[in-house]
């Protein structure tokens, strides 16, 4: 083949190849653009003001996931409907959290060469009281019951060559003093009774008990533990083995959980269980699906837990003791909070 | 034992390989076309491969929704069947008549198919598997695509051509976040997109192989009397494997091995850096940057010294420069200064090795075992690198990371003492 040949086909393949990917990005940019015109059978959106000290009751925040111009929004219901209209705040977060006057929202920075995300304190309009650089991609958020200590929990994979080994940061942040431990996996770690090392300690999942102890998960060597964790003594002490993403129940006895059950398919190897911290007996949940989100207790009995849905995903909910069915609560909806 | 060089056929690119380069300021001599072209083609490669790198943890959480806690989902793949598939690629690289460039081939398309692939994986095993064969395809081409440098370009000059390349990939690998990101910032989490232009990319690095490498890259008849004659048949696996029986391939074996037994992970030492220098959490996806941005620039001066002073040594001082690496991790010296000399100490150490082992491999390996001698050698190398991992891991749970650093540290300096009295014989004679 000659060389003016060869440099024809290049050119051709070049014109060819770029029309293909060219066509690609226009397509799914005007996907995305959709996404900000309003859904007609979605939730109403309207704007409006959203209290982390809700004057009318208690109320229910979520990440707003319809489509239309408020998607990706902190959205305010009233408990007792949450299908009904809801109140955008105009503040987005990827995740979210909040207890107490204090929230915690995790969110997206669009830099020119790539995202960078921070996590932001804010008081109980809203408004931002602090914020911190994250490490990676934001997957949980809780707040204290006394609305002093937040944490989060992000994804890094951190080997560029690698790629796709991944690995999780946790933060706890003091809303006191500003104080951040940047990494809970810097934490003394007491497995089985002993002092444990590993390079490859991940910690996921925080839940708080109080302003001092906490739950969260601990994975290492392929397995995962409950750990509580001590904010004064800086420890992580295992208490049970295959738990993940723990929520601890309001009046502090429980745990709500994902568990690794056998002969579950490895795409959806997850259900929601719950354990008893006193007698460490696992009850099953009525929910027999696939569970991957850190689960909420809505009050003593039920919990609230994501499931994917039309439109990213929706809130469902479960009794906690292992009775009744699942049911939907609200669509288009992620990273819910009860507040009030 | 001194082993026939081989030389391209390339007239042009041998004419100007070959010509002495000794006056002093004089312009360095051009790398032969087939490596720019093979530079070329590992360059688009990587902008392709690096796109869906940079945005596969996106894609996985936000994308599908999944959190991949603790999915370590390409360790096995990476390490086990990489190393058999690397053999066989080299390996068969060199049958009938030198198949460098089909198999090479095979390996790029093989990659290339996944990109589109990745749209239909929707659950993290399926994903893991596409990303399984992405490998597989990766550990064929290495060999075939060294042994082609190698066959490529005059013995005298080779260091500089591996530098070449070396640096053309590392760009791509650069590059490809940088696409990538743009690409979802104007389609808004449009991972689809990025996927189709990934592969379209991925495409166009095959069709600058087969259009601009040439098919048979036959070193110079007079230079390769192995080609005349019944010696011509294919090389048998026996024979590939017999390259072991050779002293300078046995040697370059384990002193590649011996030291890659002490050459602990990207991963690790990141990990080792940011908690010793107290290095911000948000900082950490930054620090593989500075080691390939310092591994860009040296690849094509530190094999250009490579051609002047020897492979064999300057590999070795390569090691030595990992050995100042780690001390400075060791050290009460923290900070972003402490942090910025060990990414550079670490870029150096690659370009001082990677390309450089390449160059060195070559002069030790006859023209006819090309392929499956580059993969030997690479593959002893990652093996051993594996072994060290899985001790290093180990190290870690039973004293802390500091302490296993300090122990890996000794262990390489041994090993560079025991390499530099294995090395030292003339098996290769510097240009």
């Amino acid at each position: 083949m000659t060389r003016t040949a060869r440099l024809v086909i290049l050119l051709t393949a070049v014109l060819l190849l770029g029309a293909v990917g060219t066509g690609a990005v226009l397509h799914a940019a005007h996907r995305a653009g959709q996404r900000d015109e309003q859904q007609a059978d979605g939730p109403a959106v309207r704007t409006g003001d959203v209290s982390l000290r809700p004057a009318d009751g208690r109320t229910l925040l979520v990440r707003n996931l319809a489509w239309g111009p408020h998607r990706d929004e902190i959205a305010a219901v009233p408990t007792g409907d949450p299908d009904g209209p809801r109140t955008a705040s105009g503040v987005k977060c990827l995740r979210f959290h909040a207890a107490a006057g204090t929230a915690v929202c995790l969110q997206a920075v669009h830099g020119a060469l790539e995202d960078t995300y921070r996590a932001v304190v804010l008081d109980a309009h809203l408004r931002e009281r602090h914020r911190f650089p994250a490490a990676g991609i934001p997957t949980r958020a809780r707040v204290s019951p006394s609305g002093h200590l937040v944490a989060w929990t992000v994804f890094v994979s951190g080997d560029s060559y690698a790629g796709t080994d991944f690995s999780t940061r946790t933060a706890l942040v003091d809303t006191r003093t500003w104080q951040i431990e940047d990494n809970l996996e810097t934490f003394h770690v007491v497995k089985d009774g002993r002092p444990y090392h590993a390079a490859d300690v991940n910690i996921w999942g925080v839940t708080f008990a109080d302003d001092t102890r906490f739950y969260a998960t601990l994975a290492t060597g392929g397995h995962t533990y409950l750990v509580r964790g001590d904010v004064a003594t800086r420890t992580l002490t295992t208490l049970h083995a295959n738990v993940e993403c723990p929520s601890l129940s309001p009046d502090g006895t429980r745990i709500a959980y994902k568990k690794r059950v056998p002969g579950a398919p490895a795409d959806a190897p997850w259900r929601l269980y719950v354990l008893d911290l006193r007698t460490m007996r696992e009850t099953a949940t009525a929910e027999r699906r696939n569970i991957d989100d850190q689960a909420l207790w809505a009050d003593r009995g039920t919990l609230v837990y994501a499931l994917p849905g039309d439109y990213g995903s929706d809130l469902w909910t479960v009794p906690a003791d292992g009775t009744g069915t699942a049911r939907r609560l609200m669509v288009s909806a992620v990273a819910p909070a009860y507040l009030g | 034992m001194y082993l026939a060089d081989s030389r391209s056929t390339d007239s042009r690119a041998t004419r100007s390989a070959a010509a002495p380069d000794t006056r002093p300021g004089r312009r360095p001599a051009a790398v032969p076309g087939t490596v720019l072209a093979l530079g070329a083609v590992s360059l688009v490669t990587d902008v392709s491969s690096e796109m869906v790198t940079a945005v596969l943890p996106l894609y996985v959480v936000a994308g599908l929704g999944l959190s991949p806690l603790g999915f370590g989902f390409l360790d096995g793949v990476n390490n086990g069947v990489g190393a058999l598939v690397r053999l066989a690629g080299g390996h068969l690289a060199d049958r009938g008549g030198r198949r460098h460039k089909t198999v090479a081939g095979l390996g790029y398309g093989l990659s290339a198919v996944c990109k589109p692939l990745l749209l239909l994986a929707h659950t993290l095993p399926v994903l893991g598997a596409v990303l399984a064969v992405d490998r597989t395809g990766k550990g064929l081409r290495t060999a075939p695509r060294d042994a082609m440098i190698s066959l490529a370009t005059a013995p005298e000059r080779r260091g500089r051509a591996f530098g070449v390349h070396r640096a053309m990939d590392t760009t791509g690998a650069l590059l490809g976040p940088l696409v990538a990101f743009a690409v979802l910032r104007a389609t808004v989490d449009g991972y689809d997109a990025v996927f189709v232009v990934s592969g379209c990319v991925a495409a166009l690095g095959v069709l600058l192989l087969v259009l601009f490498v040439p098919r048979r890259i036959t070193p110079d008849p007079a230079g390769a009397p192995a080609q005349a004659g019944p010696a011509a048949a294919p090389p048998t696996l026996r024979e590939a494997l017999g390259l072991l029986r050779r002293r300078p391939v046995r040697r370059l074996t384990a002193c590649a091995s011996l030291l890659g037994l002490t050459t602990v992970s990207d991963a690790f030492l990141y990990l080792l850096l940011q908690r010793a220098g107290d290095l911000p959490a948000h900082l950490f996806p930054l620090l593989p940057l500075g080691t390939a941005a310092v591994f860009l620039l040296l690849a094509v001066p530190l094999g250009a010294l490579a051609d002047r002073v020897g492979r064999r040594r300057l590999f070795l001082a390569g090691h030595g420069v990992l050995l100042l690496a780690y001390a400075v991790v060791l050290s009460p010296w923290h900070g972003a200064p402490a942090v910025a000399a060990v990414l550079l100490l670490h870029g150096t150490f690659y370009a001082a090795t990677d390309g450089v082992l390449a160059a060195a491999t070559a002069a030790a390996v006859p023209a006819r075992h090309q392929g499956a001698g580059q993969a030997l050698v690479g593959t002893g190398q990652a093996l051993a690198r594996f072994v060290c991992s899985l001790a290093f891991g180990a190290a870690w749970s039973l004293w802390g990371g500091q302490r296993a650093l300090a122990v890996t540290a000794a262990g390489l300096a041994v090993a560079a003492v025991a390499v530099s009295f294995l090395l030292r014989p003339a098996d290769e004679v510097p240009a």
